[in-house]
């Protein structure tokens, strides 16, 4: 019992990544019927950003200049990483896909490979071929509660993503965007009839799944402080599994989604040998998705509007 | 001035010309028909005029304002709104949400309001909603307000989707077969409705309709289309009488 609770903790963290990738993935494809082949790579950046924002802001802590506690330097890292890595979105949008709005998806998709290709090669030739250590803003205190231990950084991370994942459904659920973003997924014909502009919400969409990419990736460098260039493409690919599974443009299906996929990983490490927990964790999603193909709360294809 | 006005609008599909040298003027307050056999490009000319397509020739302008090449949102901001034929709605939405989203061009909140929740977007929230009640009431739909529109019946989807079209606050209205598939007792409901858009809000509507009676009883002008181009124009009593329209049209149906 004490195992298998010790592993739900384990298992929350890890999914707390893929839930706050897999929301970008799903907003992206439901506005824009596209999938960001790019995103995780832009999670990549965020982590990067969020460590050059963390040294910047250590150091002007040090020098006396501006001092403050590291709870708030991590608070502030978090926060301006969003922003930062926010407008790497929207150039990714502006420059790779708003061009190629009514070429064929597969163009989009190329081109979404081709980006993600770029965002790690400029890495490689700005930082160089080496990994960096992201620095350790909190000291880690663990917490032994019946035998399960819990540390103040794997609170801190599902709260994070939690508290994320609720603040976009509520700015989804009860702003002006928010509502057109929801209509968006249905047509993005009428959309603009009404008085939308389609590229201010393409634009929009994609900061905003770009700075809880960021988000994700501060929250890994806080857990796994070692960073390479490669870091973003299996979290990519398995959070846009996610996405898929949680079904398109649901906030509630990819946070879940998100989840179930780390409890999924966990778990059948916890019984299996952890060199086939991919194997049998994606066989079992994909059993999942033979009875449901449009994941838990999407909806097939046809269902959108047509002029 | 006529509000809205056209020019030798004309539009190509490959090597199809779907709209031929279009020619409009509408008043504040006309209601215009537009009627002719299926494919005679009425449908392509409202998508021409609210901005879904560019067209390859000719000029759009509104209160004396050019509009063509500008961007659909634009136009809609502008004041040209419309409804569609085959219903488009955003099914999992609710009522309320429809109309409300249609206001979007005339909220002014900004993101720093919508995070924080300031005094002015609780305001202008307000504001829509009050507004967006009111536009059902004079459908008749308030009592739906809260429904998702995937569950209700045809003639209220209707009834939303004009709704929806006056949201935004337009100086014209296209409106495209908005008695398509109705029973009686729905049409007579629509038709009192397009009155009353008519008569309280000062709208210049242009109509597509199959049906002709409701065009002969509701426009005081009717042009005729066939492919692409405007066959006859006048009055319900010299379309009816008109050869060409005969010939064209009513030939075939003679639903007078």
């Amino acid at each position: 019992m004490v195992i298998f609770l010790q592993n739900l903790v384990n298992a929350l963290q890890w999914g707390s990544f893929y839930a706050l990738i897999a929301l970008g993935y799903s907003m992206v494809y439901s506005i824009l019927m596209l999938f960001n082949f790019a995103h995780g790579d832009i999670f990549m950046v965020g982590a990067y950003i969020g460590f050059g924002v963390s040294v910047g802001l250590i150091g002007l802590a040090h020098s006396g200049l501006l001092p403050m506690p590291h709870w708030l330097i991590l608070v502030l890292t978090i926060l301006v990483s969003m922003f930062l890595t926010s407008f790497v979105g929207m150039i990714v949008e502006r420059v790779g896909y708003r061009p190629l709005r009514n070429a064929p998806r597969a163009s989009a998709a190329i081109t979404g490979l081709m980006i993600g290709i770029i965002l790690e090669t400029g890495n490689l030739i700005l930082l160089g071929a080496r990994r960096v250590s992201f620095p350790s803003l909190i000291e880690t205190a663990t917490y032994d509660v019946g035998g399960v231990i819990l540390t103040n950084k794997k609170i801190m991370i599902v709260g994070v993503s939690l508290l994320l994942s609720l603040a976009l459904h509520q700015f989804v659920r009860r702003t002006k965007w928010g509502m057109a973003m929801r209509a968006m997924a249905f047509d993005s014909v009428v959309v603009p009839l009404m008085g939308v502009p389609l590229n201010t919400m393409a634009a929009l969409t994609f900061a905003i799944g770009s700075a809880l990419a960021a988000a994700a990736g501060i929250l890994f460098g806080v857990a796994y402080p070692v960073l390479d260039p490669y870091m973003g493409i299996v979290f990519g690919w398995k959070a846009f599994v996610a996405a898929i599974l949680g079904g398109r443009g649901s906030i509630l299906g990819a946070t879940l989604a998100g989840f179930l996929l780390g409890f999924t990983e966990i778990f059948v490490a916890m019984v299996f040998p952890s060199t086939l927990r991919d194997l049998i964790a994606y066989s079992i999603i994909l059993l999942i998705l033979t009875f449901r193909p449009h994941g838990f709360f999407g909806e097939p294809y046809s269902a959108r509007l047509r002029l | 001035m006529p509000v809205l006005e056209v020019r030798k609008m004309s539009h190509n599909f490959g090597g199809l010309r779907a709209v031929n040298g279009y020619h409009l003027e509408i008043d504040a307050g006309q209601i215009r028909g537009l009627i002719g056999p299926n494919g005679a490009g009425k449908t392509t000319i409202f998508n021409l005029i609210s901005g879904v397509y560019a067209p390859a020739e000719g000029e759009v302008s509104l209160n004396g304002r050019k509009v063509n090449g500008l961007p659909p949102h634009r136009i809609a901001a502008m004041g040209i709104s419309r409804t569609f034929q085959n219903l488009l709605l955003w099914r999992h939405m609710t009522v309320v949400e429809h109309v409300k989203m249609a206001h979007y061009s005339r909220i002014r909140y900004g993101l720093a309001g919508a995070f924080f929740g300031t005094r002015k977007r609780h305001r202008e929230e307000a504001e829509i909603e009050e507004k967006a009640l009111g536009l059902l009431e004079m459908m008749g739909i308030r009592h739906l307000a809260g429904q998702v529109v995937l569950n209700l019946p045809y003639g209220a989807q209707r009834r939303v989707e004009m709704a929806r079209a006056l949201a935004t606050e337009p100086r014209v209205l296209l409106l495209d077969e908005p008695t398509a598939g109705m029973n009686p007792e729905e049409l007579v409901r629509i038709m009192e409705i397009i009155r009353r858009a008519h008569d309280e809000l000062g709208l210049a509507i242009l109509l597509i309709e199959h049906r002709l009676k409701v065009v002969m009883e509701l426009c005081e002008r009717i042009q005729t289309l066939n492919f692409g181009e405007v066959i006859a124009e006048g009055t319900p009593e010299e379309i009816r009488n008109d050869p060409k329209v005969i010939d064209a049209y009513l030939g075939k149906e003679s639903l007078i």
